[in-house]
């Protein structure tokens, strides 16, 4: 069979459904193939846009997100999607054209070495050099993206060899033997570790986003449970264990709650779940929750001391290793009641810094209260995808997610442009489910043209725009760290979002008041088909609290 | 952190088994990958982004040709050597790491270096030369090229030695190295 009916073949050998792409010289052989392959292909308006639908999809359903794009510059527009992805570890497999073996190295048109230029975002690349590898290749690309820790896999191929003529049969077990993942954890290491949290009289879990990648919440509930442990989520890990829940101190870091960060600052022991002490959570290293051990549970052995040495590593998967800790656990005899005083200083913190924001008296709209109208109109029950920026703390700070691959987010790269497409991928792969994107005029604006791709699809996201007409992050860094100079953050001329949705023939409409918000938002969710809705916020208001870039939990301010 | 102290791990497993970090001297990483295009360049470059500082890298072939052979040197008292190797590990097609012990391994490294030299000095250098048991590879009118292998401290005692006459050009592999005795990487 031609190559590329091969690589059809293997794509729906490893299930996928869905895929996200645009077509281009290099690539058109491919898309002669998916003319007749039986896989939904939704076309998208930039590769941007498909990278992230690809990542949308990833990270709602758990399967491999799958985006196509030419050579050249198709191929560097999913530079910005890979990258994101390898930063959230989203399980992607980017399958890109490339110009004719023989025109490979001589600059040739729509030319890219696309290999290299991805080198660095990658968790793994495929360059194909000989036609009977494309099946092999797709196999392990998708082996490789699923596994250990997920990432972004990128295949590409040059367009005469996809014209060739191979012949494929499946490949189930793909065999790299440089690609070993751990699953399996220590079993000492385990049993070290339940009994540092059966003596700790401070602990704190500390849930990333690795909890969700391993479908491991119920794992974890388990064992948050047998005794009352404390449990905050990184931005990533938000879902992981359900909110509100009397054990769950919110999220924490950067604009976490005050309960979350000074627990951790004050802990004994911190129990670290599939979470990698990104910068946003630890603020001054040096001065990161001082008196705690660190146990630290994570698939990748290179997060393991990295960051933040770790008194007791344990590397493997916490679908696996979460159930053997919460035996070992009960094994053990514990006292409750040591952690009574704990319990008392976290009480303590949460009634006096409740999360909190001044509500307007008249009919204006607080962008918290936005985010608390988008809970009220969804119930709580909807797949939240947002962009990057003030809107997306305050979308992780007041919508509480009762179960992972509910918040759709750019955590570690903090995309810009990643929301809408997200939202669209995170809808094709949850057709029932209720999708919204939460966004901001800044952020929908960089991948605007999806709104097209949304209309032509009948794709039901529900687009919520916090409209405040500011880069409204970036105003209040100025505001506060840089003396009010605000320098290019305001978006002036904005685009009548009414009339620009109306062009695409998407159904939208304009709110200002605050007491009609929640119907407008419902008769936005109860349209067939795309709906966007801009909501007009206070232009001026800052996401809180905050722990400033670079300093200390208890430095945090608002 | 980073105590120097530490008990010094080698393997992935020992690594995951204990997370510390092992800083403080030269390190001899003997690599062993799969021989496909950009390997190297994704090791470079790993070692680019992250920050780390390579002093010496070799590269050749071994007696599977599907397998070659990468020896790197590096200062272990920038970065952490244990972090090093645990992004090496992630790498697809690296297959194997070993941190060679100074005490447990014998290294080489072969330098040339043309030096100035007339009637008069020519006859010395080519004597200092057989003293490190180096060879005399070329001569010409108004310079000698000189063959040494051994140690970094070797070539480096030879290099100091010989500057004074006039070092026209040096050129070094880098070390390669294996463990003594019958153990294999």
């Amino acid at each position: 069979m031609r190559a590329v009916e091969a690589l059809m073949a293997a794509l729906k050998h490893e299930g996928v459904d869905v895929m996200f792409g645009y077509p281009g010289g290099a690539n058109l052989p491919t898309y002669d193939a998916i003319y007749d392959a039986g896989i939904n292909h939704i076309l998208v308006r930039h590769e941007a846009g498909g990278g992230h639908a690809a990542e949308g999809y990833a990270k709602s359903t758990g399967k491999v997100g799958v985006s196509l794009a030419t050579s050249g510059p198709g191929a560097t527009n999913l530079v910005t999607p890979i990258a994101d992805a390898m930063m959230d570890s989203v399980p992607t497999v980017f399958i890109t054209g490339q110009v004719r073996t023989d025109l490979l190295g001589t600059d040739g048109f729509q030319e890219a070495d696309i290999t290299g230029i991805t080198m660095p975002i990658v968790k793994h690349s495929i360059m194909i050099r000989d036609p009977r590898d494309i099946p092999k290749a797709i196999h392990e690309a998708f082996h490789v993206a699923r596994t250990g820790r997920p990432g972004p896999v990128l295949v590409d191929i040059p367009q005469d060899l996809s014209r060739a003529e191979i012949d494929y049969v499946p490949i189930d077990d793909v065999s790299l033997p440089g690609y070993q993942p751990t699953h399996s954890g220590n079993a000492k290491q385990i049993r070290l570790a339940a009994k540092a949290l059966a003596n700790a009289k401070r602990p704190v879990f500390y849930v990333g986003g690795g909890v969700v990648n391993a479908n491991a919440s119920e794992e974890l509930r388990d064992l948050a449970r047998i005794e009352k442990f404390p449990v905050t989520c990184t931005l990533n890990g938000l879902g992981a264990y359900p909110a509100p829940d009397p054990q769950w101190l919110g999220m924490l870091g950067m604009h976490g709650t005050r309960a979350a960060n000074y627990a951790m600052d004050e802990a004994d022991l911190i129990l670290a779940i599939g979470a990698r002490f990104d910068d946003r959570i630890t603020g001054k290293l040096s001065e990161f929750a001082p008196n705690a051990k660190f146990v630290h549970i994570d698939v990748d052995p290179a997060e393991i001391s990295k960051n933040v040495p770790a008194h007791i590593p344990i590397v493997g998967d916490a679908k696996e290793i979460l159930p053997r800790f919460s035996e070992e656990y009960r094994a053990l005899e514990s006292d409750e009641s040591r952690m009574k005083e704990w319990w008392e200083r976290i009480e303590h913190w949460r009634e006096k810094y409740p999360l909190t924001y001044e509500d307007s008296t008249d009919n204006e709209i607080k962008p918290q209260y936005m985010v608390q109208a988008v809970w009220e109109a969804t119930e709580g029950q909807a797949i939240v995808a947002s962009d990057v920026g003030q809107h997306q703390m305050w979308a992780a700070q007041y919508y509480d997610f009762p179960e992972p691959r509910r918040w759709i987010n750019s955590g570690g790269a903090g995309t810009m442009g990643f929301g809408l497409p997200a939202a669209m991928g995170a809808a094709a792969g949850n057709p029932e489910q209720l999708v919204v994107c939460i966004s901001g005029d800044g952020s929908l604006q960089m991948n605007i043209q999806e709104l097209a791709t949304l209309a032509e699809n009948k794709i039901p996201v529900k687009i919520f725009l916090m409209n405040n007409g500011f880069l409204g992050m970036v105003r209040q860094w100025q505001e506060l760290f840089w003396d009010g100079r605000y320098s290019h953050v305001d978006m002036g001329n904005l685009p009548d979002w009414v009339k620009l949705a109306d062009a695409y023939g998407i159904w939208a409409k304009q709110e200002t008041d605050k007491t009609k918000l929640v119907g407008t938002l419902k008769e936005a969710i109860e349209h067939d088909g795309p709906a966007l809705v801009d909501v007009r916020v206070t232009k001026e208001e800052n996401t809180y609290p905050m722990i400033p870039a670079g300093q200390a939990a208890r430095d945090m301010v608002g | 952190m980073g105590d120097p102290g530490t008990k010094e791990v080698f393997s992935l497993s020992d690594l995951q088994a204990t997370g510390q970090r092992i800083m403080g001297r030269k390190h001899v990483l003997s690599i062993l990958v799969e021989n496909e295009p950009g390997v190297l360049a994704r090791i470079s470059g790993l070692f680019a982004r992250r920050g780390y500082n390579i002093n010496t890298l070799a590269v050749g072939p071994t007696d599977d040709d599907k397998i070659s052979r990468i020896t790197l040197t590096i200062d272990g008292a920038e970065h952490p050597i244990d972090q090093v190797t645990k992004q090496l590990h992630k790498l697809v097609h690296v297959l194997k790491i070993r941190d060679l012990e100074p005490h447990d391994t014998v290294a080489r490294e072969l330098a040339l270096f043309k030096i100035d030299a007339d009637a008069h000095t020519r006859q010395e250098i080519s004597q200092l030369s057989e003293i490190f048991h180096g060879r005399v590879v070329d001569v010409a009118r108004k310079s000698i090229t000189v063959e040494v292998t051994g140690s970094d401290e070797k070539i480096e005692a030879f290099e100091s030695l010989v500057r004074p006459f006039g070092l026209i050009e040096m050129v070094r592999t880098g070390e390669i190295a294996v463990q003594r005795g019958r153990h294999t990487t």
